[in-house]
């Protein structure tokens, strides 16, 4: 398995409170409708971030993605089968 | 000391340290995604009664205390940084860096349970706390009590697993220092890591989701 150098970490970190800085800045700004997909997406950019580099997962074998992936998976499963009946409730 | 007999053997159902080495990591990452389900049902019922009751979810948001929410996310951000280089140590074997980088990590954690607490003060004596004393200053009270129950638990189950990696990163530390527990051994502190970035990765969802939702307005 190759080993990320310390200055790949040290970007890592500085790139997560960056993001950060800008999720704060985001939501102080009314996007209208796009404030909570702005939210999610730097999230989401963060938890890849040091899942990647953080957990080594980029420099993992396919087994270790394999695993990794199916949580996500199954999470995926979950979200979009119960939310797919909550959100499409157009009588309420 | 009974660590030396055990330093890094090859358990005999593995045919090398390698391959032991990847059981071990997909063991943790197998665990990780129970951890990922258990915390996303939670994140379902967030996202239902968002869905819902938007318009309580927005009041009640902006009653949480967005700086302490912002800096804690910061310390663990930045104590996840530095547990990659305490991992980084203990492949090097340099185990008095190792300990001093294990303690700094549980110590900012520990900082982040610190900061918790004292915003939970706070907002308990705001009558934020679900339960016969809640108040809040919002069109309906009920469908914001909603936000703070879910507030509460899944800050609550996402500070409780900072308190057992606090705990486990200390002893580690200990364990660094004083026994040779990890010479040529660093699988437990890298899946230790592991679990902490995952701590980690919760709290970067959570945060968005409880302090952010409507600010702007």
């Amino acid at each position: 398995m190759k080993e990320p150098t310390a200055r790949i970490y040290l970007l890592t970190g500085v790139a997560l409170l960056t993001l950060l800085g800008l999720t704060i800045a985001a939501a102080y700004m009314n996007l209208g409708p796009f404030n909570p997909a702005v939210a999610m997406l730097i999230a989401l950019a963060k938890g890849s971030l040091i899942a990647l580099f953080f957990m080594h997962l980029r420099y993992s074998k396919p087994l270790m993605w394999i695993f990794a992936g199916a949580g996500v998976f199954w999470l995926g499963i979950m979200l979009v089968l119960a939310l797919s009946d909550y959100l499409t409730r157009g009588w309420r | 000391m009974p660590e030396a007999a055990t330093i890094s053997p090859v358990a005999h159902q593995f045919e090398d340290a390698t391959q032991q080495r990847h059981a071990a990591t997909m063991g943790m990452w197998v665990f990780l995604a129970t951890e990922v389900l258990f915390f996303g049902g939670m994140f379902l019922g967030y996202t239902a009664y968002r869905v819902y009751y938007s318009q309580a979810f927005a009041e009640a948001s902006r009653h949480t205390l967005v700086v302490f929410g912002s800096v804690n996310t910061a310390v663990l951000l930045i104590s996840s940084t530095i547990m990659v280089f305490a991992v980084k140590a203990a492949k090097a074997n340099r185990r008095g860096l190792l300990g001093l980088l294990l303690l700094a990590t549980a110590s900012l954690g520990a900082v982040f349970l610190v900061i918790k607490g004292v915003e939970y003060t706070r907002e308990i004596h705001e009558g934020l706390l679900p339960g016969p004393h809640f108040h809040i200053d919002a069109a309906n009270p009920h469908h914001a009590q909603m936000f703070f129950y879910l507030y509460w638990l899944m800050t609550g189950v996402h500070a409780l697993h900072v308190g057992v990696g606090v705990i486990l990163i200390g002893f580690f530390a200990l364990r660094a220092w004083f026994t040779n527990a990890f010479e040529n051994h660093d699988t437990p502190v890298d899946l230790l890591g592991l679990y902490w970035h995952f701590v980690d990765i919760v709290w970067v969802f959570l945060f968005p989701l409880i302090y952010l939702v409507d600010r702007h307005s």
